[in-house]
């Protein structure tokens, strides 16, 4: 410690610090960086270990097997788009059922709600986010299935359907759309709603003018998010989806369907050595990058659209 | 004008060594100089005296030498070349109207600045004669010679003995702690009202209070320089007055420079001022120093008249 | 004169009117209605599956009591339980704590503390956030290329790299994008005036984090870690990749090593081995699981809740 006794000459050395702190200080901060550099790596190995052996993959098959009406993997038919189409039918329905739910919990919340209300209900949505997607494909193929598909399609539906499925996933979504968007419209300032009553606007209409136009971005993302989230589900499809052993292009909610992530599961328990046959362990990963890439462009664009949220505010 | 500012202010290192004599033998010749800078100074429009003077210094040692400092957030210039002394116990205030810098001019004697990303100086501050953003200088050293007391009271969430404490430990002080901790609190006048309840926290004390700890907490790791960044700002008028009355005291023991909003504040509790104000090119520049007597009463430049009688600021 | 005179008397009567009239506004009220209907849906979903799944559940608890907590894995619905499922589930969070937690919160720790604006952060923190938005099942091929197959060596020779090792690494790195998210999001939330006073006082920038951030930012870092347990607990896709699914387990006596090498199940994953079985028996046995899951993640998730609120004080 500096001493303010008599007259005593400061130089530079006496600036210089502690060697052995100024040593630990540098220590500590090269843990941490190797710390943050993890995820780095991390993605970096995604990347390679997936693009690896997708490429496996798709210099080995012969490419008519991706365009062959069917995926049936173990007889080497790839057929991208009824995994694609599958996965689009169950993310669809998952959306028609998340987007007006979502968003209509969130305008009432941030609304509507009192505070007291506000403070009950949210905890119970964050109660619905914390279900596992596995017991909603429990819920899928036990309840929704016999109870819904049976009744809503036409000539009775299959046990195992994409329609349950796609349910499903929409009360998987729901919370989070629902939350995401609640947060973008509670950011709005309220002044911005105070000048709108002031003009003698009712609740409705400021609610639906102004707060949902200014929080667009943020409302723009949810969705965004929750869709990706209904693309990468996994469980409630391999589940109440059908398709296991394999599927026909598809269209047909009330029939079954194959996803991308069902698609993988299957490869992966089908047989007992995934990497076994020659071609459904790199097939597993090919399927994984389409995953992948479209879930990352789906995340940067959100992404773009939370970022100019923030900047506005 | 130029020519005679320059001969005072911008000195080397050798002969500006922290000994009575030289500078008492200089000062006759600076005042006159000053006279004369007056005079050349009114010829300009005022405002157009960017070149500032470092003032008199009657007796005793100078602690800080500024020489042309400059300070820059990225290519914001907040700074302008400001060149002054600092002298040994006494205390010197910074007035200023709002954002001339008078903060930022603050925060680089005790290198508090380079915590923000991109700040950075030019020209010189010499502290005893060391020039503190030399190369091999730890900003860590220098803090614990060049304590600091903020606007807003900030106690540590701990115990009013742990908060005291925690500058002497990380220090790496080996002495009777408690001994020191009751000298600090005596020293900021807090020890009789907090004797009974040293393990209470910190924050539970009332604001001027909090600040009185603050002070004791900068005194306790021994300083020569105790910095203070509006410390009464956000104090009610009686616990202002019990600071300034500390003020008073601790000049005996440390040197203290102050900035300060509050023009009367300067005036009663100060030994020496320095007005700085802002340029047209939003950098606060060095306009007047002198003991404060003399500039609240016959300010040598009109832009200091005309703020301390209030036309501006 | 009486021209303006008039005019007012009768906006006056309008006006009254106006404002002491009954305010019909049906559109509003719908409006309201359509979106109290769409919050009161989603809580009767909730409603539903929590009624479906106990109902078909809890007689299998009547029946046998807390055998269905113990027992384990087994061919016959009237002997399985989820014990081993709860063992591997419990190994499993062991590993993810000691790994992800220590890595996440450094990790976390540089952003806020260490980090200038370069582009290097930006890219990291930008990476981050993708990677929390990655699908689980793409961290279970990256457990299963990696952890599973590269490392088999380590993982589990014995076991052809299926093993709780490979699963709880897997969990591991599925989890640290969030705890690094929510753990910087606790230390954002630290004043800056206390580490401007730390630093005031001539501390080094780990002395403050040690003494001073990370103390304060403590209890939301802990909700933040556990909150990702609970969302690990059910996770079940990536294990799925990994191996976690058997039907049949032999454990018998196996020293540590060889546990955290050898096969293993989870909680998630025997459900999901009994949802997929068309006997009823099975389904219910499920719905058993489920109700144990169900209980531990909200028992996980109110713990987290309460120290949230317990810690969130007036500092």
């Amino acid at each position: 410690m500096a001493s303010t006794a008599a007259p005593h000459k400061l130089s530079a050395d006496d600036l210089r610090g502690d060697r052995g702190r100024r040593r630990t200080e540098a220590l500590m901060r090269l843990l941490f960086l190797g710390a943050a550099t993890l995820s780095v790596v991390i993605t970096a190995l995604i990347i390679l270990a997936i693009v690896g052996e997708a490429w496996n993959f798709i210099s080995q098959v012969d490419l008519a097997a991706l365009w062959s009406g069917g995926w049936f993997p173990r007889r080497g038919m790839f057929d991208i788009p009824t995994i694609l189409a599958g996965t689009l039918v169950v993310a669809g329905i998952g959306m028609l059922v998340a987007v007006p739910l979502g968003l209509g919990a969130a305008i009432y919340l941030a609304e509507y709600a009192s505070r007291r209300a506000r403070a009950l209900l949210k905890p119970i949505l964050e109660v619905l986010a914390a279900v596992p997607s596995i017991v909603l494909g429990y819920f899928a193929l036990q309840w929704i299935s016999p109870n819904i598909m049976q009744t809503v399609c036409l000539g009775g539906s299959a046990v195992f359907n994409m329609g349950a499925a796609g349910l499903a996933v929409g009360v998987l979504v729901t919370p989070l759309i629902a939350s995401v968007a609640e947060d973008a419209m509670y950011a709005v300032p309220g002044s911005l709603r105070e000048a709108s009553y002031g003009l003698g606007a009712r609740k409705r209409t400021t609610s639906l003018r102004i707060v949902v136009p200014a929080a667009v971005s943020g409302i723009v993302a949810a969705l965004i998010i929750g869709f990706s989230r209904a693309i990468g589900e996994t469980m409630i499809v391999a589940i109440a989806a059908g398709g296991t052993g394999g599927s026909l292009f598809s269209l047909d909610p009330c029939g079954q369907g194959q996803t991308m992530t069902a698609a993988m599961t299957a490869l992966a328990t089908g047989s007992d050595q995934v990497r076994g046959s020659d071609l459904a362990y790199p097939s597993l990963f090919f399927v994984g990058l389409l995953l992948f890439a479209s879930t990352l462009v789906l995340n940067v664009i959100s992404e773009r659209f939370v970022r100019s949220v923030r900047l506005k505010y | 004008m130029p020519e005679s500012g320059e001969d005072v202010s911008v000195r080397t290192k050798e002969e500006i060594a922290p000994s009575g004599e030289t500078l008492v033998h200089e000062a006759p010749r600076i005042r006159l100089m000053t006279d004369q800078a007056v005079d050349e100074a009114e010829q300009f429009a005022p405002g157009a005296s960017e070149q500032s003077v470092a003032m008199p210094i009657e007796d005793g040692k100078v602690v800080f030498e500024l020489q042309s400092l400059s300070c820059y957030y990225g290519s914001f210039r907040a700074v302008k070349e400001i060149s002054l002394r600092v002298p040994h116990n006494q205390i010197t205030a910074v007035i200023g109207p709002s954002g001339c810098g008078k903060s930022t001019l603050l925060r680089s004697f005790n290198r508090m600045n380079d915590l923000i990303d991109g700040a950075r100086i030019t020209g010189q501050i010499l502290y005893h004669g060391v020039d503190l953003y030399a190369d091999g200088v730890d900003p860590v050293e220098v803090r614990r010679r060049i304590g600091m007391v903020f606007q807003k009271p900030n106690p540590f969430p701990k115990s009013i003995y742990d908060n005291v404490a925690f500058g002497p430990r990380v220090a790496g002080f080996r002495g009777r702690m408690g001994e020191l901790v009751e000298e600090s609190l005596r020293r900021a006048a807090l020890w009789d009202e907090v004797k009974d309840k040293l393990k209470s926290p910190g924050t539970e004390l009332s604001g001027g209070q909090q600040q009185r700890l603050c002070i004791a907490r900068a005194i306790a790791v021994e300083p020569d320089v105790i910095l203070m960044d509006e410390p009464c700002s956000s104090l009610d008028p009686i616990a202002t007055l019990k600071i300034e009355e500390l003020m008073h005291e601790l000049k005996q023991n440390y040197t203290i420079v102050i900035v300060t909003h509050n023009m009367q504040q300067a005036a009663r509790a100060s030994d020496l001022t320095a007005f700085l104000t802002m340029g047209p090119d939003r950098a606060g520049y060095l306009v007047e120093m002198a003991p404060t007597q003399k500039l609240f009463t016959s300010p040598d430049n009109r832009l200091t008249e005309d703020y301390i009688t209030g036309r501006f600021g | 004169m009486t021209d303006i005179t008039a005019t007012s008397n009768v906006s006056a009567e309008i006006v009254r009117a106006r404002i002491s009239g009954r305010r019909m506004d049906i559109g509003g009220r719908i409006f309201e209605g359509l979106l109290l209907l769409a919050l009161a849906l989603s809580l009767a979903v909730l409603l539903t599956l929590l009624v479906d799944v106990v109902s078909r559940g809890i007689g299998v608890y009547a029946e046998r009591g807390i055998d269905v907590i113990t027992a384990p894995l087994s061919s016959d619905p009237a002997k399985a339980g989820i014990g081993q499922g709860l063992f591997g589930s419990i190994a499993l969070m062991l590993i993810v704590a000691a790994t992800a937690f220590p890595i996440g919160i450094g990790a976390a720790i540089y952003l806020e503390e260490y980090a200038r604006d370069t582009t290097f952060t930006r890219f990291v923190t930008a990476n981050i956030r993708n990677l929390a938005g990655v699908p689980s099942i793409v961290y279970g091929l990256l457990g299963l290329a990696v952890f599973v197959v590269a490392l088999r060596a380590i993982t589990g020779p014995e076991s052809q790299g299926r093993s709780i090792l490979a699963g709880g690494l897997t969990l591991a790195i599925l989890v640290l994008p969030i705890v690094i998210i929510t753990t910087s999001e606790a230390l954002r939330a630290v004043p800056s005036g206390i580490r401007e006073a730390a630093y005031g006082v001539g501390a080094t920038r780990w002395q403050t984090v040690r003494s001073h951030v990370i103390p304060y930012a403590a209890p939301g870092i802990l909700t933040g870690t556990i909150l990702s347990m609970a969302r690990a607990f059910g996770e079940t896709a990536p294990l799925i990749m990994v191996g976690g699914a058997v039907s049949f387990l032999n454990t018998g006596d196996r020293g540590l090593v060889e546990t955290l090498q050898g096969k293993y199940t989870t909680v998630p994953t025997s459900i999901f081995q009994w949802v997929q079985e068309p006997r009823r028996e099975f389904i219910e046995l499920s719905a058993a699981g489920i109700i144990a899951l169900l209980v531990t993640i909200l028992l996980v998730n109110g713990l987290a809740i309460i120290l949230r609120n317990r810690y969130a004080r007036k500092w």
